[in-house]
């Protein structure tokens, strides 16, 4: 049906220990009405990417605030790709230098959201972009 | 390559995901769940090739361990090579409609390993601690070859028993302490228990709430009283799902409830499983047809004439049923 919940996995790929931030903005996009899988710290790639394809998510946002993003996040996109998921909305929060942001554009993320967002900026951008299929 | 009727859609998927395609797989869920068009054609496909898997429901209060219990199981498992599917169910929110599904992180080590597919569900406004397409998504994950179905409820209370009536075997999930005597022997969800597992075996008070349980409800006499439902005398373990303690016992009473499903107890099972599906898809079907666009004008007036009192709904309620049984052209087709 068209007024389906839209589904978003919030994932913490890489080492670092802050959840915080992801934890608020699952609670936050919950609020908004989406249907949020919450898969936890310390992903790989693979695990991303597979709980992505499981789940049938139409957009992924991923939490990095451990400077490792110019790794982490191209290869999640291409992995996406790989797996025939190219119709999936890619978003980044966290600690990303402005620098960085034309990159990771580049490999498929659709913005990045930094310090000082809202949940309803976020929320917006998602529901303006996403393609809900089916 | 796109098909062009949701049947084309629908054969596609299944074509794909039964021959181990995982993203068609997950699609198929995704129309399952949303009551798709491609959903109806692909579920009567796949119907006939399910009916293999054991369903296993796994339920009890929220906190109980219900997820890492799940997640321990999928590690027994696959030591054992066995491939494993789990629909994990969590609430929607009332008053948005949204939902946080968090099941996964404590299952999230097996992305590389082909042999486990989980997959989160939101409850979506259906009572009962499942959702309204659990019980078609295990058809899929058995149809598409899945030996086992783990189903993880909502956090669930002392009455929702919906789970039984969906799953092979029913695991109720306790914590410690989790009340005395008269707690085990109240009517509701530890009734449709087959199996009784009080995980966080290492708190205080574990093994006393599971001998409580294991005196009020196994080990009590089993009396057969011709014409009388049979209660069940569910097994009671104690498990540390956190370390995996007990799990390798909980698994081997899941195979040995499993070997006692192809008996009579397995056909009453069954049964009461046709029935619900059964019930569920006449229920959604005569509301369609009631909501329908040839019912609507009719629909309309009566609903006025019952707000206004003049009509009583029983009687706005048969002259629905009456239009839909001499219906003619209305949805007779669908059928």
């Amino acid at each position: 049906m068209t007024d389906r919940p839209l589904k978003v996995l919030i994932a913490k790929p890489g080492l670092d220990g802050h959840d915080r931030g992801a934890k608020v903005l699952a609670r936050g996009l919950r609020d908004e009405g989406f249907e949020v899988v919450y898969t936890g710290l310390r992903q790989t790639p693979e695990m991303v990417v597979t709980a992505a394809l499981q789940e049938d998510v139409d957009v992924v946002g991923l939490s990095i605030l451990s400077g490792a993003h110019m790794t982490l996040v191209p290869r999640i996109c291409s992995l996406l790709r790989e797996k025939g998921m190219d119709d999936v909305l890619i978003v980044v929060g966290g600690i990303i230098p402005d620098d960085d942001v034309p990159g990771l554009k580049e490999s498929g993320v659709a913005a990045v959201f930094g310090p000082g967002t809202t949940i309803g900026d976020v929320a917006d951008f998602i529901r303006a972009n996403a393609r809900s299929r089916d | 390559m796109p098909a062009e009727t949701p049947a084309d859609r629908a054969n596609d998927l299944c074509d794909r995901a039964l021959a181990g395609d995982r993203h068609a797989l997950a699609r198929l869920l995704t129309a399952v769940e949303n009551r798709t068009p491609v959903a109806e054609t692909a579920l009567r496909r796949l119907y006939p090739a399910a009916g293999h898997a054991q369903l296993v429901g796994i339920t009890g209060p929220p906190g109980a361990g219900k997820s890492t219990l799940v997640a321990a199981l999928i590690a027994e498992l696959r030591r054992a090579g066995r491939p494993v599917a789990v629909v994990a169910v969590d609430p929607s929110s009332p008053i948005t409609g949204g939902a946080v599904l968090g099941d996964r992180v404590r299952m999230q080590s097996y992305a590389a390993d082909d042999g486990v597919f989980i997959r989160s569900m939101a409850s979506r406004g259906h009572a009962g601690g499942l959702s309204s397409a659990t019980s078609a998504a295990a058809a899929v994950f058995d149809a598409a070859g899945f030996d086992i179905v783990l189903i993880e409820t909502v956090g669930t209370g002392q009455s929702e028993v919906e789970v039984a009536a969906t799953a092979d075997t029913t695991v109720v999930v306790e914590a410690p302490e989790m009340g005395d005597e008269i707690q085990a022997i109240k009517a509701g969800l530890l009734e449709v228990a087959d199996l009784i597992v009080v995980n966080k075996g290492d708190r205080p008070g574990a093994h006393r709430t599971a001998g409580q349980l294991h005196a009020m409800l196994a080990d009590t006499p089993r009396e057969i009283r011709p014409g009388r439902p049979m209660p069940k005398h569910p097994e009671v373990l104690v498990t540390i799902a956190a370390t995996g303690s007990g799990v390798p016992e909980l698994l081997a009473a899941l195979d040995r409830h499993r070997a006692t499903l192809t008996g009579t107890d397995g056909e009453s099972s069954r049964l009461a499983r046709a029935e619900a599906q059964v019930w569920a898809v006449l229920s959604d079907r005569l509301h369609d047809r009631a909501r329908s666009i040839e019912a609507a004008p009719l629909a309309e007036s009566l609903l006025r004439a019952v707000a206004s009192h003049e009509l009583d709904p029983y009687a706005a309620a048969d002259r629905l049923l009456g239009l839909m049984a001499g219906g003619g052209e209305a949805g007779a087709g669908r059928l």
